[in-house]
């Protein structure tokens, strides 16, 4: 594989969220808001990132990784762990209403599957450089897919975009044009769990599709 | 007393863990296909939630606190159900060989089950007191476990069921907790 196909990876053939549906609970809860989303990213962007450099940095020294190998959850989760405290204290010092809005969901990244699950699966096995090019990639496919969710959750729940801070698109002209309100349900709870059932299923049709049409052209030759 | 009786109410239906707050969402979806995995899944968690809870709750304010480094908790919380789960593995192992048999799959997968630190911080983070938690922390797994079981059953159903192709399997089961999310909201409007 080569680093640009380790790159475009993380966003459609091995989206951590869409397609291996990793990390669900922050993508459901913290998606009201466009800027909450943005904000959930840049966050597991650090973490991600990071945590994928130090522990390929540790498994690939010959003699340390040996030692590590047979307590290496532990030692992630330490390392993960300490990563979240640094970027929960940073938010707080620099975007504090992000922070605010976020809550408890910046220290739960500690348990979110995808870091853990990159760790494991590709950080312990590759070079420190591959590492981080994969963290960047899984990072920004999540952060696409829950910016996909955000903006479908907000433009229909409230008839805004919320991108960072003040900047704030008016979408209420769509529902001026209908003549309906905005759909209450879908900034809450509801609307998240439809939102995302909605969107894994077009992925499910869109892989269907193409899966049936490669069949079918195997089949004609 | 009164107090507990509502805080309990609570925590079991207005702010269930699953629809309300989406911590736990991973085993929710996961481990819902038969009714057996779902009981076996909710019940570790209720015995992991309410020991870790009271442990991390005397931690952080007769250990972090005394020593001023709360900033320290996500580590110390997360490091604490590490172990205290494979302490529990081991200790079921030993005590009850029949318990262990219907939980044991389930107890590594806790550790990476948001809900236990959740409730953890969420403790913390609403000051509650050593009996709040205690109360908090069992009614809010018993939502967990109440909520898994629902949805298990409905699953089951569902798997005999003329779903759209694109919808089986996880989208219609997220189609399914939305619509039980609607209900508990509406339950929300009783306290």
């Amino acid at each position: 594989m080569n680093q640009k196909e380790n790159f475009l990876k993380g966003f459609v053939k091995e989206n951590p969220l869409l397609v291996s549906m990793l990390g669900m609970c922050p993508s459901l809860a913290v998606t009201t808001r466009l800027e909450n989303a943005i904000g959930m990213g840049i966050a597991v962007l650090f973490v991600l990132v990071l945590s994928n450099l130090l522990i390929s940095l540790i498994m690939s020294h010959q003699k340390l990784g040996e030692w590590v190998k047979p307590v290496r959850i532990p030692v992630y989760i330490v390392v993960i762990a300490t990563l979240v405290t640094m970027v929960d204290m940073l938010m707080n010092a620099f975007l504090p209403d992000i922070h605010k809005s976020l809550g408890m969901f910046i220290p739960l990244i500690v348990v979110n599957c995808i870091i853990l699950g990159r760790a494991e699966a590709f950080a312990s096995e590759n070079k420190p450089l591959d590492s981080v090019v994969d963290g960047v990639s899984m990072a920004l496919g999540f952060t696409f897919a829950i910016v996909v969710i955000s903006v479908i959750r907000e433009v229909l729940g409230n008839g805004t975009i919320t991108v960072w801070g003040d900047v704030v698109l008016n979408m209420r002209f769509i529902f001026d044009f209908l003549n309906i309100q905005p759909i209450d349900m879908f900034v809450k709870p509801v609307g998240a769990f439809l939102t995302f059932g909605f969107l894994l299923a077009g992925v499910a049709a869109i892989t269907n599709h193409r899966a049936s049409k490669k069949v079918g052209k195997v089949a004609k030759s | 007393m009164s107090e507990l009786i509502q805080l309990a109410f609570i925590a079991f239906i207005v702010e269930n863990i699953v629809l309300t707050q989406f911590l736990g969402i991973c085993p929710f979806i996961g481990v819902s296909r038969k009714r057996s995995s779902a009981l076996g899944m909710g019940m570790a968690v209720v015995f992991v939630i309410l020991i870790s809870s009271i442990l991390t709750w005397v931690i952080y304010h007769y250990v972090l606190a005394f020593f001023s480094i709360t900033y320290m908790r996500t580590i110390v919380f997360i490091l604490v159900i590490a172990s205290l789960v494979q302490m529990v593995e081991l200790f079921l192992k030993k005590i009850s060989p029949a318990l262990y048999k219907a939980l044991g799959i389930y107890l590594p997968l806790i550790t990476t089950n948001c809900a236990v630190l959740g409730v953890a911080i969420i403790n913390i983070d609403k000051s509650h007191t050593f009996s709040e938690t205690v109360v908090y922390s069992l009614f809010i797994s018993l939502g967990f476990l109440f909520v898994m079981y629902i949805f298990s059953m409905i699953r089951e159903k569902l798997d005999f069921s003329p779903v759209p192709k694109a919808f089986k399997g996880v989208p219609i089961a997220l189609v399914v907790a939305a619509i039980l999310a609607l209900v508990f909201s509406r339950l929300g409007g009783i306290v």
